[in-house]
């Protein structure tokens, strides 16, 4: 993540900032999908139509479900939907899904800000001719004399 | 339909933009009626949103998007929109400033970007949409979501114009995109203490749960913060705006620019009172003391910045960062300690108050003069204020609402600004905090200087070198009059008119505020 | 006793339906000119009517809405409003006829302009007199500033532009600076916007020290009285057409200053607070070092303008001094302080002398080009009644009877006795003295000095009849108000009450 922002701070070239962009988007895409994690052990949350657990190692889940990452809470208010079935599943052997959901939106977001941004450069690029910037501010400060 | 006005709101303009997009690059003319449609339609929505609002007994109206409401489901798992007195007056602002922007630009557009029509006006309705998703939902992540959606239309609306346009609009992306990164990272933080996005659930579950004292808490109460400072523009975060705003295309600027950051503002409001409570913002922290001296120095620095100015826009652009100053001041004026005094909120909440009335006030007062100073330098030719020269006799009626919105800007009742600073300074009074209240009188002076100055410009005309023998010197008609078109002329006039209602009807509003924060004080509701 | 009455919003809005009527009619002068007297006389019936009412106590009185939480925009023509709004109200009809005398007789461009703002100044001028509390008397004075600027600044050229950017610059700099803190720590402090005739609120919630600087910051604030240092924006002023001066800065930009100054010492401080109020000798001071160095400034004056603009100044000066003397510990107990009489008066009797002299300065301009006194010599051979009346006018101001001017200045010279002020006596009579140096030889060289005969091109005769009938009224006026002065020290007397504890 700080190198994304050093990268977009202190670097010329206007592709290069983009790039520092991405990495810093991506570093905060990671971050939340890091979230997601319990353990080891867990899960992706889809349950098998016959409704009880497929994997064999969920006995291990039970016993080291309080394993977070910063010591947070984040099973209760995530998912409570469940299918009604015969066996409730215990919530602790499966990935948090819903920090993927939101990464997902998260990705999106982040795809439309680089191409918006690569077609800025673009026009940027066609209209001056350059993509530094110093002799970008350069050439703008002589258009606002002009 | 009308217990779906909450969503219809946005609804209505999306599809208008979808549609503008689509049908308009066959037939070019539908786009501006479209979305007339639309915003005519956001307006009537949002009213009727906000008089289900004031009617109901607990002052909101909550709607959960899908119909995954909070009784059958618990909190957090739907998106949830909750329209209560502060964002449902927002709400009629943006639709009405949208509005009178979109009559605005019927020339703009044509003379500025000609041909490209379709995507001008479906940006303007998604900017629109994306503002009113901002002021409505009471989802944090939601809040990103649609941050982003009106950030990135607002990048390409800019990128529209000139090419000076071009780089600050790349400028404005990278620098809006750290700040959104930033929300979004500091609500990961809350996610992962509280487990939940919805707003009122966060603030529940940080309350019911003591995680206030946490360290993660309050990192991401920081990164938040400085998220929404960047896109509000609070010094020194605001070195994107004045080029951003000020090179944009003219339609562009009179849409962004009362909008963006007020919105941003409002944002801002939400965090600290719905999400944190003031408990929590003005008894635990205490960034009350050096927050309201930071605001004092965005207060002057933007003033004496735009005394520097040659350039209208830009001028105008450098006001709003010392308009900003003045909200983020107002709402951090309560005193540390205050809360655990026993004080209620909302009888030492005249900052408060004056914060939310700035955010409608100054949308107008901005819209205003975006508008004037547009339809000016169409006359005029040029955009520096030396060029200015001669305008009340060229174009009186502008000038005349061009005065309007200087006198508000300065604080010259009756108009909206001078309540504003009203209650800004009684707050500053009634905190002891003299420097706010200070500041606020500087900043009118400075006002009063800048504008006079072009005042005095449009109004003297070329001045003769030689008086004449009699004292007086013979004036030689400089030209007849050539108001500006009627779609430029309405939504100016309009706008006028709305500083003078703004502010003869502050008592009313003033009132809803105050309603508002009793509600919050009273640690919200469901 | 309160009577709820609309005629406070009609004397109001009479000049605001004029301005609609002066648009409209704009393509027509004479019809245009006939709407402005229409809104005078209306106005001014309608302030008269009200006159037996307030002097038997009964106040009318008209709320507008209540703008801010128990802050109400609120109208009422009590004793001490009515003197103003008389001498408003009446001098605008002659100063009406004046004014077109002058525009016409010089064809000034843009006369529909000139007498729209002058009507609204008007409006906002009668909104003053009849403000009933703080906010709303700030709310009609900040109206008055922005309302003359376009005719401080009418001949749109350099002079204008700089005489108005001083203007703007002193009146609403003090303004913002000063007044406006002041009225919001008043709110913010008490919750209320300080009616005139409760003053007690004030009293119970802010301590001396408070109260001092609030006083100082209010009659600082109102920088329409002159009072030095703030009194820049008059001299500068100058540069307007001579009727804008005369009512305006004669009367009622001037006037409204002083107003408001009284009103702050008599309608916003409690009594028992005000006499507390040590600090409050500053404004004394200040106000008896203006009297003396505004006389002596107007000495060295040669333009006929200017001098008669500091000697407004001087003049003003002797009003406030004689109010500010109330928060001296040497009044309380005194019933009815002759100063306070005195300022009240003075504000009438001055008004009429000196738009006298700005009358008749403007009708020299008109007739013979002549701005500057040097060249004044013998024109009183040519124009008789111009000369008569500032002659009239000159002794109004000096207080020497038959004028009325006379009368106020003997309470104020009283007043500052009972006061034991006695070195604002002193200045008093002083500048009186430096008064008769620089009006008298005005008038005495205009009729005993032989003419210059380079001086005047060609005939010089009497200025048009429009501009020599007002003066000559004015002036009439002035000797009339030494012989009719009663209602005038009955309604000085019933605005005494306020000082009465409740």
């Amino acid at each position: 993540m700080m190198i994304g922002l050093w990268g977009m701070i202190s670097k010329n070239n206007l592709i290069k900032k983009l790039i520092g962009m991405s990495i810093f988007q991506t570093a905060i895409i990671l971050f939340y999908v890091s979230v997601a994690v319990k353990s080891e052990t867990a899960n992706i949350p889809i349950l098998p139509h016959h409704g009880h657990d497929y994997s064999p190692k969920i006995a291990l889940a039970h016993a080291v479900s309080d394993d977070h990452e910063n010591g947070g809470h984040d099973d209760h208010a995530g998912h409570q939907a469940h299918p009604v079935g015969p066996k409730i599943p215990d919530p602790d052997g499966y990935a948090n899904p819903l920090p993927h959901v939101l990464m997902l939106t998260a990705i999106v977001v982040g795809v439309a800000t680089l191409g918006l941004a690569l077609a800025i450069t673009q026009k940027i690029y066609r209209e001056y001719g350059t993509l530094e910037e110093d002799q970008l501010l350069e050439k703008v400060r002589a258009d606002d004399h002009g | 339909m009308v217990e779906h006005a909450p969503v219809l709101l946005m609804v209505v303009p999306l599809l208008a933009a979808v549609f503008c997009a689509l049908l308009g690059l066959r037939w070019k003319a539908l786009c501006l009626p479209l979305t007339i449609i639309g915003f005519i339609a956001a307006l009537y929505f949002s009213v009727i949103t906000f008089l289900q609002v004031s009617a109901s007994s607990d002052h909101q109206v909550i709607y959960f998007l899908g119909g995954w409401n909070a009784s059958e489901f618990p909190r957090g798992v739907g998106i949830e929109y909750r329209v209560d007195l502060l964002n449902g007056m927002l709400l009629i602002v943006i639709a009405a400033v949208a509005l009178l922007a979109a009559i605005f630009s019927k020339q703009f557009v044509s003379m500025e970007t000609p041909g490209k029509e379709p995507q001008y006006y479906a940006l303007f309705l998604l900017l629109a949409v994306g503002l009113m998703g901002m002021t409505i939902t009471a989802d944090a992540f939601n809040l990103y979501v649609l941050l982003e959606v009106s950030s990135l239309t607002s990048y390409a609306l800019i990128a529209m114009g000139s090419r000076r346009a071009s780089v600050a609009a790349f400028q404005y992306l990278i620098m809006g995109t750290i700040g959104a990164s930033f929300y979004l990272l500091g609500v990961g933080y809350l996610y992962i203490k509280t487990g939940s996005l919805n707003m009122q659930g966060i603030h529940d579950i940080l309350i019911g749960e003591g995680l206030l004292e946490s360290p993660a808490v309050y990192v991401a109460f920081l990164l938040i913060f400085v998220g929404v400072w960047i896109k509000l523009a609070f010094f020194p975060l605001s070195t994107w705006l004045p080029n951003a705003y000020s090179r944009a295309p003219t339609a562009t600027g009179c849409i962004i620019a009362p909008l963006m950051t007020k919105v941003s503002v409002y944002i801002m409001l939400r965090i600290m009172l719905t999400v944190f409570g003031p408990e929590y913002v003005y008894d635990e922290l205490s960034w009350s003391g050096p927050m309201v001296w930071i605001a004092v120095v965005a207060i002057i620095a933007g003033s004496i910045l735009a005394l520097g100015q040659k350039d209208l826009r830009r001028m105008l652009s450098y006001l709003i960062i010392a308009e900003v100053g003045y909200m983020v001041g107002g709402a951090w004026l309560l005193a540390p300690g205050g809360m655990a005094r026993g004080e209620s909120l909302y009888s030492t909440a005249t900052g408060l108050v004056g914060t939310g009335y700035h955010i409608i006030s100054d949308a107008a007062m901005t819209l205003c003069l975006f508008l004037a100073v547009g339809a000016m330098i169409v006359k005029a030719g040029s955009s520096r204020i030396e060029d200015m020269k001669g305008l009340f006799r060229k174009c009186p009626v502008t000038m005349a609402c061009f005065v309007v919105g200087a006198l508000a800007m300065i604080g010259v009742p009756p108009t909206c600004g001078f309540f504003s600073k009203w209650y800004l300074i009684s707050g500053a009074f009634e905190a002891g905090r003299w420097e706010f209240a200070a500041a606020l009188i500087i900043s009118s002076l400075v006002n009063a200087v800048l504008f006079f100055r072009i005042i005095e410009f449009a109004y003297f005309g070329k001045l003769p070198e030689v008086d004449d023998a009699h004292g007086h010197h013979q004036r030689h008609d400089e030209g007849g009059m050539e108001e500006n078109p009627p779609s430029m002329l309405v939504p100016l006039v309009l706008a006028s008119v709305a500083l003078i209602a703004i502010g003869l009807f502050n008592k009313e509003i003033a009132g809803y505020l105050s309603q508002f924060l009793n509600t919050v004080a009273m640690g919200g509701q469901g | 006793m309160e009577i709820y009455s609309i005629k406070p919003l009609l004397a109001f809005l009479a000049p605001l339906l004029g301005l609609v009527f002066i648009n409209l009619l704009r393509k027509k002068p004479n019809w245009r000119e006939g709407a402005t007297f229409v809104a005078a006389f209306t106005q001014c019936g309608i302030v008269f009517s009200m006159l037996p009412d307030a002097l038997a106590g009964n106040y009318h009185v008209f709320t507008f809405l209540e703008i801010l939480p128990d802050v109400h925009i609120r109208l009422r023509a009590d004793p001490m409003g009515m003197i103003f709004a008389m001498v408003a109200s009446t001098l605008w009809i002659v100063t009406t006829l004046y004014g077109i005398g002058y525009m016409r007789g010089l064809k000034e461009h843009a006369q529909t302009r000139f007498f729209s703002f002058f009507a609204v100044s008007l409006g906002a001028t009668i909104g003053v007199a009849f403000a009933a509390n703080l906010f709303t008397l700030y709310l009609f004075y900040e109206m008055l500033s922005l309302a003359t600027f376009p005719l401080v600044t009418h001949h749109q050229d350099r002079d204008a532009r700089g005489g108005g950017r001083t203007y703007l610059t002193y009146l609403l700099g003090t303004s913002v600076a000063f007044a406006l803190p002041a009225i919001i720590f008043i709110y913010a402090k008490t919750g209320s916007a300080v009616d005139f005739l409760s003053p007690e609120v004030l009293g119970a919630q802010i301590d001396p020290v408070m109260g001092g600087i609030l006083l100082l910051m209010l009659v600082f604030g109102f920088a329409k009285s002159g009072l030095m240092p703030f009194h820049s924006w008059l001299p500068g002023a100058m540069v307007a057409p001579t009727p804008v001066s005369a009512l305006l800065h004669a009367v009622a930009v001037v006037k409204v200053g002083v107003f408001c100054v009284i009103r702050v010492y008599t309608g916003v401080f409690d009594q028992d607070l005000l006499q507390s109020l040590d600090i409050g000798v500053i404004v004394t001071y200040f106000a008896a070092f203006t009297v003396l160095i505004s006389s002596l400034i107007a000495l060295s004056q040669d333009n006929l303008k200017r001098r008669l603009a500091f000697s407004t100044i001087g003049q003003l000066g002797y009003i406030t001094v004689g109010v500010s003397m109330l928060s001296s510990g040497a009044l309380s107990g005194v019933e009815s302080p002759q100063a306070m009489t005195g300022s009240i008066l003075h504000i009438a009797m001055h008004a009429c002398g000196k738009i006298t002299l700005f009358f008749c300065a403007g009708a020299i301009f008109v007739a013979s080009g002549c701005k500057y006194i040097s060249q004044l010599d013998g024109i009183g051979r040519r124009m008789p009644f111009t000369m008569i009346a500032f002659l009239i006018g000159a002794l109004s101001v000096i207080g020497l009877p038959p004028t009325g001017g006379v009368i106020s200045k003997w309470f104020l010279i009283m007043g500052a006795l009972e006061a034991k002020y006695l070195f604002v006596m002193v200045i008093l009579l002083t500048s009186s003295f430096l008064n008769i140096i620089y009006l008298l030889p005005i008038a005495v060289r205009a009729f005993f000095i032989p003419k210059n005969e380079g001086a005047f091109h060609g005939s010089v005769k009497e200025a048009p009849w429009q501009c020599v009938v007002p003066l000559c009224v004015t002036a009439v006026l002035s000797v009339l108000l030494f012989f009719f002065s009663g209602p005038l020290l009955e309604l000085c007397s019933s605005s005494a009450d306020f000082l009465k504890p409740r």
